[in-house]
């Protein structure tokens, strides 16, 4: 009983929503006025936006699959440098941070409270073309780089600087949970730091290297504001861009409906096991 | 002890090493300084930016790169375009309290209620709309502000964009934070205290009033902290459901200036008042959630510090 508020609302503005873009992304347009006209009844559901989209993504004038490809592999450069960077520091202050625990973890989590857009501005006043990393590379004595105009690896190290924060505190929530006994047991049977990390340490964060990295990728995927703030050409946008972009087009509401439900689709697996996954060690804990 | 002296006993005691075992050349439990380093530069990199923005934000000048000495110009002086006399600029700031103030005050109970409703209902109705309400977790905020947008727009039409769908929206988006933290602390409470009010002649209303709630109290205030302070970072959904500048809080509007080619230190003086807030709602937040765990059994600094981070 004390439950039905919560259902109804989540029924209301969670799954009645979902099922509104499918009823627009299958719906048609009207002609005069250009509006998506929502069709709830699957029996009148047409497929002209799902082929329109179909028609972007593989027909003949295809520009969406560079774009896939492109959401892709910023991604996926963006979660390794994210891994390779946060790993090695939620596993020292998980570790070794001894008494100064609570100081390194009040660092590791400051940005939590950082507003995103606050964190990108900070990046665009340094990579200005008169910004300090120029001046830096300056003093150096290397050519100077126009950051902001359209790099991808500007992208890149936006994505990762701006999603890094929770992937750590995952890594450290599951390294910190890691009995030191254990460790304790491979040293005495005479396993060295190294080979103790890689026998022992290593498979028992696999979990937290699991649900940390999808908690880091999906967000990615959809992603939309910070190749806008750090570059703002057409040359980096991602999937996101083409959704928010349809999403304000009239004519094309029905297509970025389309575009996100396919979208969905195509995470609803890897969503799923999150869930899961941090269901399941809910329960353990308790 | 030195460490050579260290080294040296580790060195005295090799001789004694017996064939087919390997013990460790080296101390095994000397301080990691490489990775002491490696953190310590991620640190750096990770906030030194931040302070330099904040820096910007008291920059006497237009520039987001130069500096040309400190002035409140962009808070107070400027008699135009400070935060204190731009009526845009004041009504993001009001925006974002509001949004945060009316998320929080209806997505607590809301999660709350739910989290003691379905602790003990093991069915699949309950089941299910677990799991929907956890995919707010992991669902890319675009696909759900998708949905948003078309629902307030088709279906629901009659509410229409602006401050009211904007609460709706993050009200379903964070109603997870009180619903999950209270489920965590259900379970680590356990049923003998419900069961002992009931035993003792509680109705199941006297026994959520007088016996859950004190129990639940830090959890409650936990993810108010949470929730709070979420909308205050919160941009996706809010951006894609605002159409004016009444109801643009304070993250799209540093957005779209900044993307507009309009940016300058007064949107890094009103990132730093978003900061400002933020770090007044995670002070407070930590401090009373200490107070309130004050005697407990296994809460401890950094536990603390998780929880009000949302690393349940």
């Amino acid at each position: 009983m004390l439950a039905a508020p919560g259902i109804i609302w989540l029924a209301l503005l969670f799954i009645v929503p979902f099922y509104d873009v499918l009823a627009i992304g299958a719906g048609h347009l009207n002609l005069l006025t250009g509006q998506p006209i929502a069709v709830y009844n699957p029996a009148g559901w047409s497929t002209a936006n799902l082929a329109g989209t179909w028609h972007t993504i593989f027909g003949a004038s295809a520009y969406l699959l560079p774009l896939i490809w492109r959401t892709v592999w910023y991604t996926a450069a963006a979660a390794a440098l994210c891994l390779l960077i946060g790993y090695p520091a939620a596993y020292f202050v998980a570790r070794f941070a001894g008494r100064r625990k609570a100081l390194f973890l009040v660092l590791l989590i400051a940005p939590f409270w950082i507003s995103f857009m606050m964190r990108m501005l900070a990046w665009i006043d340094l990579l200005q073309t008169n910004g300090y990393i120029n001046k830096v590379l300056g003093y150096v004595g290397l050519p100077q780089v126009d950051w902001l105009g359209g790099r991808w690896y500007t992208v890149v190290l936006g994505l990762v600087y701006g999603y890094i924060p929770y992937l750590i505190l995952v890594l450290y929530a599951g390294l910190d949970r890691i009995d030191g006994s254990l460790l304790e047991a491979g040293r005495d049977l005479g396993l060295g730091r190294a080979r103790t990390f890689m026998r022992v340490t290593l498979p028992l964060s696999r979990q937290p290297i699991m649900t940390g990295m999808l908690i880091t990728v999906l967000p990615m995927l959809g992603d939309y504001f910070t190749n806008q703030l750090l570059s703002g050409t057409t040359g980096t946008t991602m999937i996101g861009n083409q959704i928010d972009t349809q999403l304000g087009t009239q004519g094309f509401e029905g297509q970025g409906a389309v575009l996100s439900l396919l979208l969905l689709l195509v995470l609803v697996v890897p969503m799923a096991y999150y869930v899961r996954a941090t269901a399941r060690s809910a329960r353990e804990a308790a | 002890m030195t460490a050579t002296a260290q080294a040296a006993r580790t060195d005295a005691a090799k001789p004694a090493t017996r064939a087919g075992i390997r013990w460790p050349r080296r101390n095994p439990w000397r301080h990691p300084w490489i990775l002491e380093s490696f953190t310590w530069l991620y640190l750096i990199w990770s906030l030194v930016p931040i302070v330099l923005a904040v820096l910007f934000s008291f920059n006497n000048g237009k520039s987001q790169a130069i500096w040309q000495g400190f002035s409140w110009r962009w808070y107070f002086t400027d008699q135009v375009n400070s935060v204190a006399h731009d009526p845009v600029l004041q009504l993001a700031v009001l925006q974002t309290l509001k949004l945060s103030a009316y998320t929080t005050v209806i997505a607590i109970p809301l999660g709350v209620t739910f989290a003691l409703g379905i602790h003990r209902w093991r069915g699949i109705t309950s089941a299910s709309f677990n799991f929907v309400m956890l995919l707010s977790f992991v669902i890319p905020e675009l696909i759900f502000g998708v949905a948003m947008f078309f629902v307030f727009t088709s279906l629901f039409s009659g509410i229409g964009l602006g401050t009211l769908s904007e609460t709706l929206a993050l009200v379903t988006w964070n109603v997870s934070w009180p619903a999950v933290i209270v489920q965590a602390r259900l379970a680590t409470i356990g049923n003998s205290y419900s069961e002992a009010a009931a035993d003792l002649g509680c109705t199941p209303f006297q026994t959520v009033r007088r016996v859950m709630l004190p129990l639940l109290a830090p959890a409650i205030f936990a993810s108010a902290v949470l929730v709070f302070s979420t909308v205050i970072d919160d941009f996706v959904i809010v951006d894609l459901l605002s159409n004016n500048a009444a109801n643009t809080p304070m993250s799209v509007y540093i957005y779209s200036q900044q993307h507009g080619g309009n940016g300058g230190p007064a949107l890094n003086a009103l990132g730093t008042i978003m900061l400002v807030m933020s770090f007044i709602i995670a002070i407070l937040g930590y401090f009373g959630y200490r107070l309130m765990t004050r005697g407990e059994r296994g809460t401890s600094t950094t536990a603390a510090l998780t929880t009000i981070a949302g690393g349940t």
